[in-house]
């Protein structure tokens, strides 16, 4: 639900439905609304039988890179003698992204119920639930869940009285977006910097303290105990375009609209009626200018290209974007677009691990100067500048953090070009002026 | 490794060691949920900072004597996470979320608000009556709740710079 | 960690082709070590062979067909009929665009920066970066931070390559530095009152690509280009790192490892690093000198042979050797010694052991000389006091002794005194004086404790009149009717290698500068 509002009738409430609702909260309300009921039927099957039954449904990755999750979980060698664990990622730090925060504040134990799935069909005894450590309020919630859930018995070395062993810890983070990376965030967990790793190995080979790892978003283990309790069709068949892409999504909705919040819709959902009609549209007396669909670190999105997409993985790429995160930003009429591509690249400045030099430099750099055409000194040879230093930080590092950065600066020149070049010419900004400059692609 | 016992802190005050009594059993207890010590270095440095308010250096030194590190390993971890305070901070440590989403609501009269009304003035500076640092934040993930406010442990959502004045009045 | 050659046989091989040329290396090698044995060096800075990888400098990113993206070829294992390409152009606008965000923040104070001439981030902006930065913003600015020990810190020139890191992580295996902060804000930080005196830390500034992390021995003594560079061994203790003698002016002014994997692999301590300043004295025997008249006056060569000769002559010899003369002048002491039924003896002085973790059986050794193992196989006895087996009457040669722990009564003993030396021991009372050359000056083997033989090369001239070692020994075994008819190091060598059982099959050729096992016999007393 689009929470801190009512449900609108478009939305597909999986997940969303209980957000707001004080009593889903607790053990006892939550299992009152169908808690750990996945959980006790999936330890009575197989590990193999779960993870057929997740490939079948077609679930996605829903923290940003949509891999089906089904197949990662089947990279796990249940035979292997190892230890192996499972991690959640919610250290949701994408700027524009808010979801996993709603699901763990409201529904800590629909988390729990889906890491101890995640965890009993890769063959792992622990998962640990890395949370960034400034979502202090879902902490809480998650360890007094947690808690409970030991108490009752529903995790421990006899987890639901079936004589296996499932432990969930909650990890706190301590203030770094790159430990979204799944690499960095085992490094962290593992009391290092959050430097992310070379690959391979891959975390199912060597992950977390070098055994076979698999890293899950909350999101995404979130939506496995209704996988197991609906069916895989049921869940295969939540989807309104292309079949690649199945199951209802959260998306989390901030910047300049009348209703910012988290919406769950069925994926293949129009982004024009996403945006107009269940998040109530731009705020009174503006238009929406361009819209960053999945977190900052996907391209800018025209109006023109966001009112045709479909709201899929597929869907966003061929309006000129990508899903991400679901974290939807939008900017209207009124902003200075080029301050905030620069306060974005500010912000993976801030947040580059400092290993690769492209990125620790780069990020730096670019943020100089587009801090330099927003305050007005800047020449259209930054431009060029801009373009070629975005360039050489794209495909040449060990995580995306550097590609990340380089990508508004290159969709927002292509797209945006007048807004720089109207800053460059004039040294001030005028909000009324600029759109007409801008040559919308 | 250095013993606790004749560490600083930063002054010339005697280092009162963090890790006693209950706090050391509780850090003991986390141990069994990691197959490595060094696994406890972010939940024993958030330890030290609650004690605290911060992390001095022979903070750093005592948590790496625990976890068999050295204290140059432990202040390389500390450096990257920008949660461990380096520095002693105001009572009221408040930071502001200034990213983009934020920013185009606004979040900039906010963080101007909070340096008016506390007197800091300047952003990482403490109050003179050591009441309260501001200092912005990169994106705090509440982004639809802009522009959202954590004061301490406290998190408060949808802050306006009118809101300011009663927010800081709610602190007293 | 580092690339210890694996047995071939035992490996499969994989062929690739780098740059056009066709090469096979073991399963597993990386592109960039495999290029090496192509003969094509891969622009690289945070990558070292002795050091675990760290992938992040991303300079040695290379065209490998079919893959989507460019390889850091440092972290990518070879795979089969792989085609690389290091100097496509891809390759080389990726390569130029890492050198250019390196000196975005990197002062341009080249000349005044110890690491000009040998700075890889010169090197490689000259053959491949960009004529012009377009940086316009101000460069970020960190003050110069002492380290300890040896090393200063300039954040300002640091690429984070994180070189010194690992080395202290992984070698060393003392933590003493880490990277600190993040971002554009990254340097490499250390803890207060924590310093890097680590008795191996001082490779960090060898290991340094550029000029971050400086040696204050050597801060300011000399460009790069002035500095003759000559092989040698270091003579610091019985390990027998392979090191690189440097030399401005007929001065030493710096020690830096050679590369030898099967002694030092790249590394050398600091006690052998600083163990120079001996080679440079000015106080030397200069002359061949010969008492008359109850004084010592200064002679010629043909006086001072021939009257050390007849003093030899006249009855028992002992010789009180250096642990830190070459095989060389051993051999042709120890033949005069057995001439006259005589013996020889001598001691080393020892300090404390201190190994590098992170690399087998290196160590700085007790035994602080160079060759106590091959005085020893040359029969030399070690004792307290190398004057332990003097008896009375005999005619005591001095060579190269300090006379450590000796007692000035034992001294009496002797007959006559003959001092083949550097410089005169105090309190000996030398009837015969026959200045050589010090280790620096002439060439020459040394025999480390595992028993290996290995070469040094003369690094600069010697004072006044004094000859090498096994020249003057040489002539001296001549002049007593012994076989002393050669004219270079390596003939001595061979007439060892001839005689001397441990040594037989051995020669400079097919010692090379890298050295070679004695024969394997166990060796008695050679351990640490």
């Amino acid at each position: 639900m689009g929470y801190p509002h009512p449900i609108h009738d478009r939305e597909t409430p999986v997940i969303s439905k209980y957000f707001g609702d004080r009593e889903a909260i607790s053990l006892e309300g939550w299992r009152k609304r169908g808690g750990y009921k996945a959980l006790e039927k999936a330890l009575t099957m197989t590990p193999t039988e779960i993870v057929d039954i997740v490939k079948a449904s077609g679930l996605r990755g829903r923290g940003g890179a949509g891999f089906p999750t089904g197949l990662k979980w089947s990279f796990m060698r249940l035979d292997d003698g190892k230890p192996h664990y499972l991690c959640c990622n919610a250290d949701e730090s994408e700027p524009g992204t808010f979801k996993d925060r709603e699901i763990m504040r409201w529904t800590p134990h629909a988390l729990i119920e889906g890491c101890a799935i995640g965890a009993y069909a890769i063959g792992a005894e622990t998962a640990y639930i890395y949370i960034r450590g400034e979502f202090t309020e879902p902490i809480a919630r998650m360890n007094a869940a947690v808690k409970e859930a030991y108490a009752a018995g529903i995790l421990g070395p006899n987890a639901m009285g079936t004589g296996k062993r499932v432990d969930v810890h909650v990890h706190r983070g301590a203030g770094a977006y790159i430990c979204g990376e799944e690499t960095a965030l085992m490094n962290s967990l593992e009391g290092r910097r959050g430097n992310p790793r070379i690959k391979p190995p891959f975390p199912a080979v060597s992950g977390l303290f070098g055994q076979p790892t698999t890293i899950n978003n909350v999101e995404t283990l979130t939506a496995v105990p209704h996988i197991l309790n609906n069916g895989a069709e049921w869940y295969s068949k939540l989807t309104l375009s292309s079949p690649k892409s199945a199951g209802s999504k959260l998306f989390s909705v901030c910047g300049n609209v009348l209703r910012p919040g988290n919406y769950e819709v069925t994926l293949g959902f129009p982004f024009k009626d996403f945006l107009y009609d269940v998040c109530g549209g731009p705020l009174p007396g503006r238009k929406f200018r361009a819209i960053i669909p999945g977190g900052v670190s996907v391209p800018i999105q025209t109006m023109e290209e966001a009112e045709a997409t479909m709201m899929d993985y597929e869907g966003f790429i061929e309006q000129g974007s990508m899903l991400g995160s679901g974290g939807v930003i939008i900017i209207d009429d009124a902003q200075n677009l080029v301050k905030q591509i620069a306060r974005i690249a500010r912000f993976f400045a801030h947040e580059s691990c400092a290993q690769c030099t492209q990125c620790r430099e780069g990020t730096a750099w670019t943020t100089k100067i587009l801090e330099r055409i927003r305050d007005g000194e800047g020449t259209m040879e930054d431009l060029d500048t801009l373009l070629s230093i975005a360039d050489n930080m794209t495909g040449k590092t060990i995580c995306v953090l550097s590609d990340s950065c380089a990508t508004p600066v290159v969709s927002g020149l292509k797209k945006f070009r007048g807004d720089f070049e109207a800053l460059i010419k004039r040294k001030t900004f005028h909000p009324v002026l600029e759109p007409s400059l801008s040559a919308v692609a | 490794m250095s013993s606790t016992t004749n560490l600083t802190h930063g002054h010339d005050e005697v280092y009162e060691p963090v890790f006693v009594g209950e706090r050391k059993s509780n850090l003991e207890e986390l141990f069994g949920r990691y197959p490595t010590k060094q696994a406890c270095l972010l939940p024993a440095l958030w330890m030290v900072q609650e004690a605290r308010g911060w992390v001095s250096e022979a903070g750093m030194a005592e948590v790496a004597d625990i976890l068999e590190l050295t204290p140059a390993y432990v202040k390389g971890v500390v450096t990257f996470y920008t949660m461990y305070n380096q520095h002693p901070v105001g009572k009221y440590f408040i930071q502001v979320c200034t990213t983009a989403p934020c920013n185009v609501c606004g979040a900039e009269g906010v963080v101007e608000a909070f340096l008016q009304h506390t007197k800091c003035g300047e952003l990482g500076v403490t109050s003179s009556d050591g009441k309260y640092t501001v200092i912005e934040v990169e994106c705090l993930g509440a982004c639809g709740f802009a522009t959202p406010v954590m004061i301490n442990e406290d998190f408060i959502e949808s802050v306006t710079p009118e809101r300011v004045p009663e927010i800081l009045a709610g602190l007293q | 960690m580092a690339t210890s050659a694996i047995p071939e046989n035992q490996t499969k091989m994989v062929t690739l082709t780098i740059e056009g040329r066709q090469v096979s290396v073991p399963e597993g090698t990386s592109i960039l070590e495999a290029a090496k044995q192509a003969g094509i060096l891969i622009p690289h800075y945070c990558y070292h062979p002795g050091l675990p990888v760290a992938g992040v400098c991303r300079m040695c990113l290379v065209e490998v067909e079919k893959a989507p993206k460019l390889a850091p070829s440092c972290a990518t294992s070879v795979a089969e009929g792989q085609v690389v390409h290091v100097h496509s152009e891809k390759s080389l606008e990726a390569r130029k665009g890492v050198l250019e965000m390196l000196l975005i923040n990197h002062p341009l104070d080249c000349p005044i920066c110890d690491q000009s001439g040998e700075c890889e981030l010169q090197d490689y902006t000259a053959k491949e970066g960009r004529k012009d930065s377009r940086y316009r913003e101000p460069k970020r600015f960190d003050p110069v931070e002492d380290f300890g020990g040896d090393v200063l810190y300039v954040p300002n020139r640091c690429i984070l390559c994180t070189r010194c890191v690992r080395f202290m992580d992984d070698v060393a295996e003392d933590t003493v530095l880490n990277v600190s902060e993040r971002g554009d804000r990254a340097l490499i930080g250390k803890f207060e009152d924590k310093d890097l005196t680590h008795p191996w830390a001082g490779n960090v500034v060898d290991l340094c690509p550029v000029g971050a992390l400086l040696s204050k021995d050597f801060l300011n003594k000399a460009r790069a280009w002035e500095l003759d560079h000559s092989a040698s061994i270091c003579p610091g203790c019985s390990q027998g790192c392979n090191i690189s003698l440097q030399t401005r002016d007929n001065t030493v002014v710096r020690l830096q490892p050679r590369s030898n994997e099967a002694v030092n692999e790249y590394f050398m301590c600091d006690h052998g690093r600083m163990n120079y300043r001996w080679m440079n004295r000015t106080d030397r025997l200069d002359s061949p000198m010969v008492k008359t008249n109850g004084a010592l006056v200064n002679a010629d060569w043909d006086v001072a042979i021939p009257t050390a000769a007849d003093l030899i002559r006249k009855g028992r010899v002992y010789v009180a050797a250096s642990a830190g003369l070459s095989n060389e002048a051993l051999y042709l002491l120890s033949q005069i010694a057995i001439s006259r039924n005589g013996d020889g003896g001598f001691s080393v002085e020892t300090g404390p052991e201190a190994p590098l973790a992170g690399v087998k059986d290196l160590s700085l050794r007790k035994d602080r000389a160079p060759n106590a193992t091959g005085a020893e196989l040359l029969g030399f006895k070690r004792g307290d006091s190398s004057l332990a087996g003097l008896q009375n009457g005999d005619v005591l040669v001095i060579a190269d002794d300090e006379l450590l722990n000796a007692n000035e009564s034992d001294l009496a003993k002797a007959s006559s005194v003959i001092v083949i030396g550097t410089v005169l021991p105090p309190s000996v009372n030398a009837d015969v004086i026959l200045p050589i050359a010090n280790f620096a000056e002439e060439e020459g083997t040394f025999t480390n404790l595992r028993g290996r033989v290995q070469r040094f090369l003369q690094a600069k001239a010697a004072p006044g009149m004094a000859r090498p070692s096994w020249y003057v020994l040489a002539d001296l075994c001549q002049a007593v009717g012994l076989a002393g008819d050669y004219y270079l190091a390596s003939d001595v060598f061979e007439a060892m290698a001839a005689s001397t059982p441990k040594f037989s099959g051995l020669s400079y050729d097919t010692l090379g500068l890298r050295g070679l096992p004695v024969v394997d016999q166990p060796l008695v007393g050679a351990g640490a």
